[in-house]
């Protein structure tokens, strides 16, 4: 195939041009994919600094029309529901991450242990929950009937503790580790865990930033089990599943601001809505650039086998 | 990297555990031997025990008139009754049909861009535009499923939507997006390429950074066009990936993605015909019907079926190439 391209006249030039041609398209589809991928951002954050007059009238838009704070300032005029959320939000995530981390880190560390001979009756074990689920209702049940869970923050905080995919993804990491450190550990007298927590888990710092990275999301963008087992019995709702409600029921977005004391028809709905996204969201689009690269390796390692 | 720790490593082994075998046979020795290492495991295990073994015996509630009072085993048993309503209303024949059209046109056109993307980042030379463009098209799959809907609502509601915005100030008559039926699997399909192709595409990048060089010098030498460069080294070298990832996207093929749909449609009854999948409809059964027999049925029968399509793929990977199989 080359050769009959090779034969038909300048190479140089012929190849030279449809290298060009492919860059240059390169550049502009990864650009528009790019904008495509930004543009939702940008209609958000423009509307939450838009007049709720001027949406109104015209409706969302790519540019802040009447530029103003207005809906900032109702969110932190009475700010108690917002900062209560971010409260119950940021201390699930650090202490489910934390605790999630240690779990999945031991756990992992154990079961690629070659000389731990129930290893695969354990991970078999776990791996089995990914393949077979009793489903949604029986789980409900007996959340929020059996273990009487419901209505408490801990059936939410406790699921999210792990998955089987972050203890593979742990495993697969873990066996990065020479043996002969483990070897050189027992040599000198230390148990088991004393092996993992003193020479293997200073080593995992990329894995750890990983798998924590994936735990503090789950935390941090969880809205789905609240709205199954908190529901409304909770004064401080999640972050996600308090931008949840404001989005999608009139009374949580008036509670939100400043209790029951103004009617929904005050509100600058439109423009709240956006703010409240904008400040729910905020924190995670910010830490990003930071983290990027975490997730890369990520998914990149947990592709490879598990 | 992975691969070379793995294989240094059991010769080693081997002979550690046949010392160690003759000297403990039984269970119990066994057992005591590795204490700390199993309790380093039990957290886990406890974990699983209470959060995915210990509801599986309440899918018996499938099978029964299920009440609170009863409980799940002391209920009316009902046999096969809750599964043939489902079936004789077409209920469940519709969810399935959605699940799987959904799931396919998300593993086809997710794969296509995917793979297309990958290919024009590595074109790219310059390494702060690659490294901005990725950190923009990644942003999507960091935000929670909320904000879709806040962005559907941004873009589509029929007052102050940026899409009817566009439209009237064109001259149209504005559209009511969130009643017509027929237009919901597109933006489905939108959102989710939205949100999952950027970050999708690492895999396929990182395929392609692991080309043999040599393979690339070789034909520029014989004068090959970057068509030719794609078509007979890029996607050859891609397609064991490709088949991996769209195996195990086939063994997942009953599940939904519950958060996106839920997000985007909620309780809206006019677009379930089109829009209605597993896992929505027994989340509305739950949550707005307490309907605890209906759900756990449905819940049951996608088990089982993503059960059989797990096996039914891994058995094809194992196939294909051992290396790659889940178990």
């Amino acid at each position: 195939m080359s050769h009959v391209v090779a034969a038909k006249g300048p190479r140089k030039v012929r190849a030279d041009r449809s290298d060009y041609l492919l860059r240059g398209s390169s550049y502009l589809t990864v650009t528009a994919f790019a904008a495509f991928c930004a543009l939702p951002f940008i209609l958000i954050v423009s509307a939450s600094f838009s007049s709720e007059s001027a949406i109104m009238r015209e409706g969302f838009g790519l540019l802040p029309k009447d530029f103003t704070f207005a809906a900032y300032e109702y969110i932190f005029r009475a700010p108690r529901q917002i900062i209560g959320s971010y409260v119950v939000t940021v201390v699930m995530t650090v202490a489910g991450t934390s605790l999630g981390l240690f779990i999945i880190a031991m756990t992992g560390y154990a079961l690629q242990r070659k000389d731990f001979p129930f290893r695969n009756q354990i991970s078999f074990f776990i791996y089995f929950t990914t393949l077979f689920s009793a489903g949604l209702a029986p789980t409900y049940i007996w959340i929020s009937r059996y273990l009487g869970l419901r209505g408490n923050y801990l059936a939410v905080f406790l699921p999210l503790l792990m998955t089987p995919w972050l203890i593979i993804l742990m495993k697969n990491f873990m066996r990065t580790v020479p043996y002969e450190i483990v070897e050189s550990g027992k040599v000198d007298g230390a148990g088991d865990f004393r092996i993992f927590f003193r020479l293997v888990l200073p080593m995992m710092k990329p894995a750890l930033a990983t798998i924590g990275l994936f735990l503090a999301l789950g935390y941090w963008n969880e809205w789905y089990l609240s709205s199954l087992y908190l529901g409304s019995t909770v004064e401080f709702k999640p972050l996600q599943y308090h931008l949840y409600n404001i989005i999608n029921t009139a009374n949580a977005l008036r509670n939100s601001v400043a209790g029951s004391n103004v009617s929904i028809t005050e509100l600058p709905s439109n423009t709240l809505k956006m703010a409240s996204a904008v400040v729910a969201t905020g924190p995670i689009v910010l830490l990003y650039p930071f983290v990027q690269k975490y997730f890369v390796s990520g998914i990149t390692v947990g592709a490879v086998k598990g | 990297m992975v691969m070379q720790a793995s294989v240094a490593t059991p010769p080693r082994v081997g002979q550690h555990e046949i010392v160690r075998t003759r000297r403990r046979k039984t269970l119990l020795g066994r057992i005591v031997q590795h204490r700390v290492l199993l309790l380093m495991c039990l957290p886990a295990i406890a974990f699983f025990v209470v959060f995915s073994y210990a509801p599986m015996p309440g899918a018996w509630i499938a099978f029964t008139n299920f009440n609170y009072r009863d409980g799940i085993f002391g209920s009316p048993f009902v046999g096969l009754r809750n599964f043939e309503f489902l079936i004789k209303s077409g209920q469940l024949w519709l969810l399935t049909k959605n699940t799987i059209l959904y799931n396919v046109a998300f593993i086809v056109l997710g794969n296509i861009l995917q793979i297309a993307l990958a290919i024009m980042l590595n074109e790219i030379r310059s390494k702060y535009f690659k490294k901005i463009s990725q950190a923009v098209m990644f942003l999507p799959y960091f935000i929670s499923v909320v904000l879709i809907g806040v962005i559907a609502f941004n873009l589509l509601n029929y007052d102050t939507g940026a899409l009817n915005a566009l439209i009237e100030q064109t001259g149209g008559d504005p559209i009511k997006i969130y009643s017509i039926a027929g237009a919901w699997p597109i933006i489905i399909v939108l959102f989710q390429l939205w949100q999952s192709t950027g970050y999708g595409s690492i895999v396929y990048f990182a395929a392609i950074m692991g080309i043999d060089n040599s393979l690339f010098e070789a034909a520029a030498i014989d004068g090959a066009s970057a068509w030719q460069r794609i078509r007979y080294i890029i996607l050859p070298s891609l397609k064991p990936t490709f088949i991996i990832l769209l195996l195990f996207a086939l063994g997942g093929i009953m599940q939904g993605n519950f958060g996106l749909f839920w997000n985007l449609v909620g309780n809206n009854a006019a677009l379930f015909q089109t829009t209605d999948i597993i896992e929505t409809s027994v989340y509305r059964m739950i949550i707005s019907q307490n309907n605890f027999t209906s759900s756990t049925a449905v819940g049951l029968y996608q088990s089982l079926f993503g059960f059989a399509a797990v096996m039914l793929c891994n058995w094809i990977v194992r196939r294909i190439n051992e290396d790659y199989a889940l178990f």
